[in-house]
């Protein structure tokens, strides 16, 4: 397959594409445990401590996969 | 001095000067060595990062030893301030997390905590302005030093076979259904988890480093004699006055949650379920 024909191309800033397509997916599940999380606390205010320490917990294990997508295109760009 | 401060100042770019925006890249998180010399053919480079990383510590060890050196029952002054950091380990992350089990570890997981987030507030603190942990390698030693701790102690509290049967096999699950379960939880709990642990402090370090330096490079850059580039320098300055102050949160927040995961993976080693 050498001689392969280009028939398109995406050029400019793809790193900056990535980020965006990499932050859906985190963005719905912060929206998630925080709604639920502010669900859960408005019907068991005195469970306060526990859900929020898991929220926080939940939302740092959701967040990581949009920070591995921002720090990417600086480690493998170029 | 390297960073944000070098990249901003050194640069005459402006708007309409004909140059286009110096963007900052990775390459604003490498130092130079400051002094560097040979012992037993290896080669010690001493950079700004790693002379932050000693005044970190000094400062969590000073700090501490100045608040509990004259324990007294009723706390006053600094006193005050150690036990409610104390406090907070204990109550909101090992009893909490480990529960009564937890209280061995708490001295651990307090010096994490504290020493993690000196690291991390240091982004933020005038002439230093660089957060250690958004170099790599510090996390990963971190997240290291907890692995070796969380797996040699469940082997050791639980034995080899139970303590590898609950990481690896979880319970009520068809028979069948393993051959595809164990490869995921080993790789998941005892090949993957330690990179995920310095890689949620690191990155989000990195990215909030890189934030602030981006919209300090603006407002430098977009400073030049017109309405859009006074507003839009205005603008950008604005934002990484607010950006600062989001980063205090955010250095917090990754310290607990980094101390708080070290506590859950302890959890898993003392704790049979």
């Amino acid at each position: 397959m050498s001689s392969m024909v280009t028939l398109s191309e995406v050029t400019g800033s793809l790193g900056s594409i990535g980020y965006g397509l990499a932050a859906i997916g985190p963005g719905i599940g912060v929206g998630i445990i925080f709604g639920q999380g502010v669900q859960a606390i408005a019907r068991q205010p005195e469970a306060y401590g526990v859900i929020r320490q898991n929220m926080i917990l939940g939302f740092a294990l959701t967040e990581a996969l949009a920070l591995i997508g921002f720090v990417a295109p600086f480690v493998f760009g170029k | 001095m390297s960073g944000s401060a070098l990249l901003a100042a050194d640069s005459s770019c402006h708007l309409n000067s004909g140059c286009g925006f110096p963007a900052p890249d990775a390459t604003i998180f490498t130092y130079d060595a400051i002094w560097q010399f040979d012992i037993a053919g290896l080669t010690f480079h001493i950079s700004k990062p790693m002379i932050m990383l000693w005044v970190a510590a000094a400062v969590v060890v000073i700090f501490f030893v100045l608040a509990f050196r004259k324990a007294v029952v009723v706390p006053r002054g600094i006193q005050n301030i150690g036990e409610m950091g104390y406090l907070f380990v204990r109550d909101g992350i090992a009893r909490d997390t480990i529960g009564a089990k937890g209280d061995p570890f708490v001295p651990m997981l307090f010096s994490f905590f504290f020493f993690v987030w000196v690291l991390n507030f240091m982004s933020i603190v005038p002439f230093l302005q660089f957060p250690v942990t958004s170099r790599f390698a510090i996390p990963l030693a971190f997240a290291v030093l907890v692995y070796l701790l969380w797996v040699p102690l469940g082997v050791k509290r639980q034995g080899a076979g139970s303590f590898f049967k609950a990481m690896t096999m979880p319970p009520d699950v068809p028979k069948a259904m393993y051959v595809l379960l164990i490869p995921i939880e080993i790789l998941s709990n005892f090949i993957v988890r330690p990179f995920t642990h310095s890689v949620r402090l690191f990155a989000n370090m990195f990215a909030g480093h890189m934030l602030i330096v981006t919209f300090s490079v603006a407002t430098w850059y977009l400073l030049s004699p017109s309405v859009i580039g006074i507003l839009g320098s205005a603008a950008s300055f604005t934002v990484t006055v607010g950006l600062t102050a989001f980063e205090m949160l955010i250095q917090a927040l990754q310290a607990y949650v980094f101390t708080l995961l070290a506590a859950v993976y302890i959890n898993d080693a003392v704790n049979a379920h």
